[in-house]
């Protein structure tokens, strides 16, 4: 047998053969990766400087302006 | 002063919505970082003797650490999600230097841990004794390795090193890896923080066992389980304690004023005493002549020994720091005159300014002014952070805070060393018969071993305010310009998020260590 299929079916029969608490903690973790990807990653949290500028250098021009203009310089 | 207003509200929800976050994960982490290790000493024991008590005792704890695993899986990188939504200058000026442990633990660490954690679960009969026990150690050191490199990050923010600023691209570029891994701040962290995690994995073990004695249930589970847990958790609290003082030591020269706020410090003295314990006066303030505390019991010079290996030395109190004018010995060994911090402003705005400069002498192409500002930003830099604070005083951190959570913290850890003498000198006895108060404080440990370490990282973060990044970059500069009202919701929806999960994790968790072992008392 294969090294590939030996590591699938140890994956499978171990999934197969997993207990309740087991199969519960799975679909925990499942529908919490499934929120924070799916939900909250798309919807609340993008990359403020990747989805609002294009290129690396409208990104550096838009943090040195953030930087060197602070809004309590006096 | 709208504009004020605006920042300071997101910068607050941004910073109250991390909290959150981190408190929740690090709910998780440290039960991982040690139960881990529980397990692979008791599947050792378990190799050696070939006893299937300790085979069955394994299999219980594993599935205490699988549900602690699974549901604080991930959380972490829910911070990431915020660093690039919230907080996006910080996360440009601090580059690759932050990306790169990171990448590190996620391509290394986690893959390690995830691998291994699959044969101690699915492997039983699939792999033999001794390879299955060395699975549990790797299981155990990936996730340990994978703490590592959060810590270093978080050091390099708490001492930066091992960088130069680029003014072309705005962010710091990592030119010494190696000084960034052996930041000493990142030495001293990582063991100081796996070691709570060892000493709270203890206190959790011994707490379940003591709710079995309790029961009158798996008694001999109980008590070799206690047994292992307490000699784990003395040992971890002795490294915890030498860790812990070289924490303050290092703290003492890289980062003095959460130092002086953890101790209430406000005018330096030499032969410092250390406060065990005091009640602050809430009135006090930089620079007024009210007494720091109402009451304060202390250990003299203690303090001056912990920070410069002493008994004599001078420890800058807040005043000191804020107003200068102290000798100290830098990092050279060379004696120097402490600046102000009204000074440290002002190289800082003259870093700000030469970097503005900079910016604009290479868009017109002027080479000559640009080299000339270049070397003003560097002249300045290490008080670059400063430009952006408008008062000597906003260098202060919450006083009370630090310095009640410290002694929360430390109080704490002395008692869960008597929690492990007085278990392990019963357990050890032949007849040894737990009294009801010793199982009653047992259990009660559980929760306060949570809250003492989360008490220590409110020490260590809420002591280095207002910095993001220790001197080079406040708080109010580090976070985007975002609406704080998207903030705040995110943070009530986390909020909502992670109580659903906390009662699922309690609810699976109590479920469980009902159900018990099933080990026969024989």
């Amino acid at each position: 047998m294969n090294v590939f299929k030996q590591v699938f079916l140890f994956y499978y029969e171990g999934f197969r053969g997993m207990t309740v608490v087991g199969k519960t903690l799975w679909i925990i973790i499942i529908i919490k990766l499934i929120i924070m990807f799916l939900v909250l990653k798309l919807f609340f949290f993008p990359n403020f400087l990747k989805s609002n500028f294009k290129t690396e250098d409208e990104r550096i021009n838009y943090v040195t302006k953030e930087l060197t203009a602070p809004v309590n310089i006096n | 002063m709208l504009d004020n207003m605006f920042l300071s509200s997101v910068v607050e929800w941004s910073r109250l919505q991390f909290a959150l976050t981190a408190v929740f994960h690090w709910f998780f982490v440290p039960l991982t970082l040690g139960l881990s290790f529980l397990i692979a000493i008791m599947e050792s024991i378990y190799v050696k003797t070939g006893n299937e008590f300790w085979k069955k005792a394994v299999k219980f704890w594993m599935t205490i650490f699988g549900i602690n695993f699974a549901i604080g899986v991930a959380t972490g990188i829910i911070l990431e999600f915020e660093f690039g939504t919230n907080w996006s200058n910080y996360s440009w000026f601090v580059g690759d230097i932050f990306g790169a442990p990171l990448a590190i633990e996620g391509i290394f660490a986690f893959f390690m841990e995830s691998t291994f954690i699959a044969i101690m679960f699915f492997g039983w009969n699939k792999v033999g004794r001794k390879t299955h026990a060395l699975a549990s150690w790797l299981t155990a050191f990936g996730a340990n390795i994978s703490a590592l490199w959060i810590l270093v990050a978080n050091s390099w923010m708490q001492h930066p090193v091992g960088m130069t600023f680029n003014p072309d691209t705005a962010r710091n570029e990592m030119n010494n890896f190696w000084d960034v891994l052996f930041n000493p701040t990142a030495i001293s962290k990582f063991f100081h923080t796996i070691t709570s995690g060892y000493v709270l994995s203890a206190v959790v073990v011994i707490g379940i066992s003591a709710w079995f004695l309790l029961k009158g249930r798996e008694i001999i589970f109980a008590k070799k389980s206690i047994i292992v847990a307490s000699i784990f958790g003395l040992l971890s609290s002795a490294v915890l304690i030498f860790t812990g003082d070289s924490s303050g030591h290092n703290i003492a020269h890289t980062q003095p004023m959460k130092l002086a706020a953890m101790e209430g410090l406000y005018k330096g003295k030499q032969g410092a005493g250390l406060s065990v314990i005091g009640l602050l006066d809430h009135s006090k303030m930089h620079g007024d002549d009210k007494k720091a505390f109402l009451f304060n019991l202390e250990i003299p010079k203690l303090l001056s020994f912990m920070g410069y290996r002493d008994l004599n030395a001078f420890v800058p109190g807040i005043d000191d720091l804020v107003d200068g004018g102290y000798e100290y010995t830098d990092q050279n060994g060379t004696k120097v005159t402490a600046i102000s911090v009204e000074e440290k402003i002002q190289r800082g705005k003259a870093a700000i300014t030469a970097f503005s400069e900079y910016k604009k002498a290479k868009t017109e192409g002027n080479t000559i002014a640009a080299e000339d500002a270049k070397t003003r930003i560097e002249d300045n830099f290490r008080y670059f952070g400063y430009g952006y604070l408008n008062n000597p005083s906003d260098v202060i951190p919450n006083v009370p805070l630090c310095y009640y959570s410290f002694r929360i913290m430390v109080g704490l850890g002395f008692l869960f060393i008597f929690v492990f003498i007085v278990t392990l000198c019963i357990a050890l006895k032949k007849d040894g018969n737990f009294k009801k108060w010793v199982l009653y404080l047992s259990i009660l440990t559980v929760p306060l071993v949570y809250i003492a370490s989360q008490a220590g990282w409110v020490v260590a973060e809420m002591g280095r305010q207002p910095w993001t990044i220790q001197d080079l970059l406040p708080t109010v500069a580090a976070t985007s310009r975002i609406d704080a009202s998207a903030v705040m919701i995110t943070f009530f929806l986390f909020f909502v998020l992670f109580s659903i999960l906390l009662v699922a994790d309690l609810k699976i968790l109590f479920s469980q260590i009902k159900k018990g072992p099933n080990i026969s008392n024989e």
